[in-house]
């Protein structure tokens, strides 16, 4: 799995700050919670001090899944279902690959992988004008024939 | 497709839009928007519904006694980040800096927006006020006291960003020649939102200016007027080196066992025990470290008074100064109110030059 976080010259121990285990057991009392009452979480691991190295221990142990998605939405996003059926990473770069932000969602789906009615309704009238004007008709049956 | 208002109608969901940024980018930036603003993420639909809807405000920026390195710190990020998409949707009608306007017609564009907007608008303030001699420091012959007067009256809100604007800064350190304050020093009658930080984190500045455009309001503040979400914890608090204090691990020199070992930087000078802000969890440079993740020791920037702490690498033996002076003043008009403020200071500068202290070479060695 990529990750974006800047190396640093300091020795690591073990649990520098004592947060990675307790996050884990939250994820698995998150997990619980979803699999009982369908309900959602969403942990913002900006939130929580953790030392250099600590954040790539949590998602090593996390790790990776059948599912990884690419958005490319002001800058790219990366979700990925870890190693834990219902348990995702997401993680959100601007377009110079800086994290922007990184969350753990345990959930069925991230929210931001389905498509939104706001966009739907602008990507029908889009493809309402395109057919109107007939371009993209004409275009293809042109490349087709090319 | 329905039409997009422009002008001051204009909505934040207007200016995304104007910008071909979809549902789903929206998402995203409400996403870490409400990271940035340290809000639980069940917050994100909350947030998604105030900001499309939340209209321009009407933002006018003085610069007074200062180094620029506040509106650097805003406008340094290059690509689309959440400062600057924030930064867009505020309708930003006077920063000497940055707009293009110059002399009289700058001047021009203050009023009018000052008349325009009058009760409603936003002012940021970064830089402190000299008191000293009105000469020390003016924008097109208009003394700092007297714009600041003349501004703050119609505004709905002030913000003072950076330490110098919140607290006095760098020109109020001792022995303070040009008698600097404040905007709090002056501004009695305003509510005034600290953002100190030499310079604060971008995302500060900016996660304040997008509380006012969600809720409409000043976020919660501390006992010294800082914003509690960014502010309300200390940097030791949330150290990721705290464990380490806590076993009585500490580095004693720059290049050490200790130092090497990420271990407490407390016995260097590290003020983060008494210093209040966001960069332990935000961080600089869109989340890249701070710091103490360098190795530095906290210099404690946004705290009051923080370049007379008692040296930067002096271990911190009882919190800096206190800072809760202020001055007391009746309706009696804001002339009367600068005079007494002047006065104080002249008080303050005497005692300023008598306690000046020096951080030597020495010092640093130790």
């Amino acid at each position: 799995m990529t990750t974006h976080s800047v190396q640093f010259n300091i020795q690591i121990g073990d649990d520098l700050t004592w947060n990675v285990a307790p996050l884990l057991h939250e994820v698995k009392h998150a997990l619980d919670n979803l699999i009982k009452n369908n309900e959602t979480t969403i942990i913002d691991l900006r939130s929580i001090p953790l030392a250099p190295g600590e954040e790539d221990k949590i998602l090593n142990i996390l790790g990776q899944g059948e599912i990884k998605a690419q958005l490319y939405a002001l800058g790219q996003s990366e979700i990925i279902e870890t190693q834990y059926a219902g348990v995702w990473i997401v993680s959100h770069y601007n377009d110079e690959n800086e994290i922007m932000g990184r969350f753990i969602e345990i959930t069925s789906m991230p929210d931001i992988l389905c498509s939104q009615t706001e966009d739907m309704i602008e990507a029908r009238n889009h493809l309402s004008e395109s057919l109107k004007e007939g371009q993209n008709i004409h275009e293809s049956s042109v490349e087709k024939s090319a | 497709m329905t039409d997009i208002p422009e002008g001051k109608d204009e909505t934040l969901g207007d200016v995304l839009r104007q910008r071909g940024i979809s549902r789903r980018s929206f998402l995203k930036f409400c996403a870490t928007t409400a990271s940035m603003m340290a809000l639980p993420p069940s917050m994100i639909p909350t947030i998604a519904h105030a900001l499309e809807r939340a209209k321009k405000p009407s933002v006018i920026w003085l610069s007074f006694q200062e180094c620029t390195g506040c509106t650097e710190s805003l406008t340094r990020a290059h690509s689309v980040t959440i400062e600057n998409l924030i930064f867009d949707s505020i309708s930003l009608d006077y920063h000497h800096t940055l707009q293009a306007a110059s002399g009289h017609a700058a001047e021009e564009a203050r009023m009018a927006a000052m008349e325009e907007n009058y009760g409603k608008y936003l002012l940021v303030v970064d830089g402190s006020i000299p008191l000293g001699n009105p000469g020390y420091s003016t924008i097109a012959g208009i003394s700092n006291y007297d714009m600041l007067m003349e501004t703050a009256k119609g505004a709905a809100a002030i913000i003072s960003v950076g330490t110098c604007a919140a607290y006095g800064g760098i020109p109020h350190a001792k022995p303070n020649p040009t008698g600097a304050v404040s905007v709090g020093e002056i501004i009695k009658d305003k509510p005034i939102i600290n953002v100190p930080g030499c310079p604060p984190i971008p995302v500060v500045i900016t996660g304040v200016l997008t509380h006012f455009l969600t809720f409409g309001t000043i976020p919660e503040l501390d006992h010294i007027g800082r914003p509690k979400v960014f502010y309300g914890q200390s940097i030791h608090d949330r150290c990721y080196r705290r464990t380490f204090y806590d076993k009585g691990q500490f580095a004693e020199t720059f290049d050490d066992e200790g130092a090497r070992k990420g271990w407490c930087l407390y016995k260097l000078g590290c003020k983060g025990p008494t210093t209040y802000n966001a960069c332990a969890t935000t961080k600089w440079n869109n989340g890249t470290s701070f710091p103490i993740e360098s190795g530095h020791p906290c210099l404690g920037c946004s705290e009051p008074e923080f370049w007379d702490g008692g040296g930067f690498y002096k271990a911190l033996s009882m919190p800096t100064e206190d800072i809760s002076k202020t001055v007391i003043y009746t309706a009696a008009g804001a002339v009367a109110a600068g005079v007494a403020i002047g006065a104080i200071q002249k008080g303050r500068k005497n005692s300023a030059v008598a306690s000046h202290s020096k951080t030597t070479i020495d010092d640093l060695e130790k």
